[in-house]
């Protein structure tokens, strides 16, 4: 890809980012229906019940249906609001989810020809400073809304999630730190491949070297605050219902409401995609797999083919460990109780600022030892 | 906040655009809040999602935190004492249901029960058996839904579902006993509507069997909870002293300390041949009373078990023929049969004049009828002291000082049924 950027683009290069694009794009905005179909479904199962089953096979069809529902409701803008921003504020939301998705990369790289092509829509040098950047952004879209909704309670959901997401998203920054000073790239594409190392071997098997083996504190200091920046239990207080009846998004209806709730989701995907990329080896392979690779090469997979097996190897990977975060994302939801505002602060300043402090000193001492 | 402040704030003193004069000063006042208006006021209810029924809350607001509030009720104010005088004793069994709806068979039983002092009759032993089992499956059912929605307001919403699941397998036991499930009208003066069907009994021991398992389940999902605990305990604190000030009554008081359950110091029924604890706690704050709502329902389980085990078959009905409804064979069939059935639910049976207030441990608390009579087939005065009211009262300064978060934590804490409140 950068030896294209110097090269200037070329046909090529073109058609493999459209597709690469509108792989990502088609991705996202399928995931939603999905997503909202395991929460339900998924909550279903926590809770000995059976949750949607009348469309089609397992209710799968129903997310789409509640779309439609969604999509010819009456898009009404009340009199007491700010018609301009409250129309302004779910785009707001939902287009930084969209982008943040970009830096992520889901496959390695295959070489076509003379042409590389890498399975990531931009490999950008600040990759994960990028990231940080634009899903800070999407807090405008609920204060905005919240502003603009012109409602008491709309208000209380908008200063909780801002000062939520601010708070957290230090502790998120920081959490990271150590990760890249051990890789010593900002690069998300350099942080995956350096997870392809063997950390240790049990057997043919290599353990590899996965972020969370490096930086067990800093996973869990950076999952907890995914949860925090996604608005999902047990920090979904932006939304609260039974305290601030539905936060930010009270006012809003149709399919103004159902951006934010796109949003939400795509927020969600982004987050476990993060979380896999950075801690999980993102698209290697999972252990042992590599060995299922090498003697299907044996047996004559060659060339080409298995480039592509390959790929599509390390993509459903990268999907697998998404799913899972996701996954996770909707278990620990209908698990365990909410936070109260405070205690959300004093974990946020108190508990988990520190602690990224801490994983960087020590991070770096041991960096220093050369232990890392 | 000069003293705890239970007087309503009247409009003019406070407006939220800041237009109105200010004379609100706060010891604890805030020093960047130069003008005093940082305060906002929000109507909480009755149509908030946490203001289960319909209740509301006006509150004052710094940030969060609630500074002073009032609550009103009587949203659903239906008339309840008054319909008492306009119906007949049999008639006002289906409005007794209406009360506290989580657990209608309490108000059936403790309403029959004062009829049937009035009247001097004596219900016979498998109706007592039978009625103390409904009695403390309601109360099964009520704290169930309590401890469930109180935890759904904090955010726990699978806790509440493995409740409601045995929730409902004991409405399918209450189907089989009268054919309704929330509504029941179960009892009749001096009886019941129906005899428990054929094997009852042991359906009821294996719903306990599983309700116990269930109730492990669920303690260890939520009791030791780092959040839950958080969110819990020293939240919404009501001391024994206030309590009583406050006229409380049931799992509330005592979970301040205050050691009453009339089922064991005015036994009624036939609660003193069963044996049972009376779970009591100190701190008088949510977490308290969750715990205390969670032992009662095994205690509660205990006494179901012991019921269903000693209960034996025989007569429903008090020998009395007042207020004996004839039998539909004998309505069909003889025409005096046929003429006192038309009688008894036209016009109802004459009790004699008296006065007589009963009291049962309802699921909230102490449930009372109060029936004044002068004769005739109706009440001269009906008065129900619901638990709810009393408690009711408290939810403002329960939750003076704490977030909006506790209080909404505070009021499933203190289970307020509304039907019960208004009445």
């Amino acid at each position: 890809m950068n030896e294209a950027v110097t090269t200037g683009f070329d046909t090529f290069d073109l058609v493999a980012m459209g597709l690469k694009i509108a792989l990502i794009v088609v991705m996202l905005l399928q995931v939603v229906p999905i997503m909202v179909w395991v929460e339900r479904r998924g909550s279903a199962l926590l809770q000995n019940r059976l949750g949607p089953n009348r469309i089609g096979p397992f209710g799968l069809l129903q997310s789409l249906v509640d779309a439609i529902k969604m999509m010819f409701k009456e898009d009404r803008v009340t009199g007491h609001v700010n018609p301009f921003y409250f129309r302004l504020a779910p785009l707001v939301s939902l287009i930084p989810a969209f982008m943040t998705f970009a830096a992520i990369p889901f496959a390695s790289h295959i070489t076509l020809g003379d042409k590389t092509v890498e399975f990531q829509i931009a490999d950008l040098n600040v990759g994960l400073l990028y990231i940080l950047s634009i899903t800070s952004l999407s807090v405008y879209g609920v204060i905005m809304g919240s502003w603009a909704s012109n409602n008491k309670y709309a208000i209380f959901g908008g200063l909780r999630s801002a000062a939520q997401m601010i708070s957290y998203e230090l502790s998120m920054g920081l959490s990271i730190i150590g990760l890249v000073m051990i890789v010593g790239s900002l690069k998300l594409g350099d942080i995956a491949a350096a997870q392809g190392a063997a950390l240790f071997h049990i057997g043919p098997l290599a353990i590899p070297k996965w972020g969370i083996f490096l930086q067990p504190i800093g996973f869990l200091i950076f999952i907890t605050c995914t949860y925090a920046e996604t608005n999902r239990l047990p920090f979904d207080l932006p939304e609260g219902e039974s305290e601030i009846v539905a936060g930010y998004h009270l006012e809003y209806y149709s399919m103004m409401f159902g951006a934010f709730m796109m949003a939400e989701y795509i927020n969600m995907t982004v987050a476990s995609a993060l979380t896999a990329t950075l801690y999980f080896g993102g698209w290697q392979l999972f252990p042992g797999l590599d060995l299922v690779l090498a003697s299907a090469a044996n047996h004559g997979l060659q060339g080409l083919a298995f480039e592509w097996t390959r790929v599509a190897l390390e993509a459903a990977c990268f999907t697998l460990k998404t799913a899972f975060f996701m996954w996770l994302f909707v278990w620990v939801r209908w698990t365990i109780p909410r936070f109260r505002y405070d205690q959300l602060m004093n974990l946020g300043w108190k508990v988990l600022l520190p602690l990224s402090l801490a994983n960087i000193f020590v991070t770096g001492y041991l960096i220093y030892l050369k232990v890392l | 906040m000069e003293t705890r402040n239970e007087t309503p704030f009247t409009s003019g003193t406070y407006s939220a655009q800041g237009q109105g004069p200010h004379h609100f000063h706060s010891i604890d006042h805030d020093p960047d809040d130069i003008w005093g208006d940082s305060r906002v006021v929000v109507n909480i209810g009755p149509t908030h999602p946490a203001m289960h029924g319909a209740l509301r809350m006006v509150a004052k607001v710094n940030g969060e935190t609630i500074e002073q509030s009032y609550c009103e009720f009587g949203f659903t104010h239906r008339a309840k004492e008054k319909l008492g005088e306009n119906r007949t004793y049999h008639q006002f069994i289906v409005y007794s249901d209406r009360l506290n709806y989580c657990s209608a068979l309490i108000n059936n039983v403790a309403y029959a029960m004062s009829v049937e002092r009035l009247l001097g009759v004596s219900v016979p032993e498998r109706c007592v058996w039978i009625r103390m089992i409904a009695s403390e499956m309601a109360r099964v059912i009520d704290h169930l839904v309590c401890v469930g929605i109180g935890a759904v307001d904090i955010g726990a919403f699978s806790f509440f579902l493995y409740g409601f699941h045995q929730r409902e397998e004991a409405y399918t036991l209450i189907e089989k006993l009268c054919g309704a499930r929330l509504t029941t009208s179960y009892t009749r003066i001096g009886g019941l509507a129906g005899d428990a069907p054929v094997g009852w009994e042991d359906e009821v021991k294996a719903w306990v069997k599983k309700t116990r398992e269930c109730l492990d389940e669920m303690d260890s999902l939520l009791t030791g909870n780092k959040i839950w605990l958080q969110r819990t305990v020293g939240v919404a604190r009501f001391s024994k002293e206030d309590c009583l000030k406050y006229s409380f009554t049931g799992p509330c008081a005592r979970a301040a300390g205050i050691d009453i359950d009339l089922r064991r110091d005015a036994p009624y029924l036939v609660y003193d041949k069963v044996e049972f604890d009376v779970p009591i706690a100190q701190n008088g704050d949510v977490f308290d009373r969750y715990l205390v709502r969670m032992e009662e329902i095994r205690q509660s389980l205990n006494i179901i078990q012991q019921c269903a085990e000693r209960m034996k078959p025989g007569p429903v009905w008090a020998d009395d023929k007042r207020t004996r409804i004839p039998d539909k064979e004998v309505v069909h069939n003889t025409m005096e049969g046929l003429i006192h059935h038309f009688k008894f639910f036209m016009t109802g049976f004459d009790v004699p004049e008296g006065e007589a207030y009963t009291t049962v441990e309802a699921a909230n608390g102490e449930l009372g009828f109060y029936i004044c009579s002068k004769g005739g087939p109706k009440a001269h005065r009906m008065r129900i002291r619901g638990p709810s009211v009393y408690h009711f009262q408290a939810l403002s300064p329960m939750s003076q000082g704490g977030l909006i978060a506790d209080m909404v934590a505070a009021l499933g804490s203190i289970n307020i049924i509304a039907g019960e409140l208004d009445r």
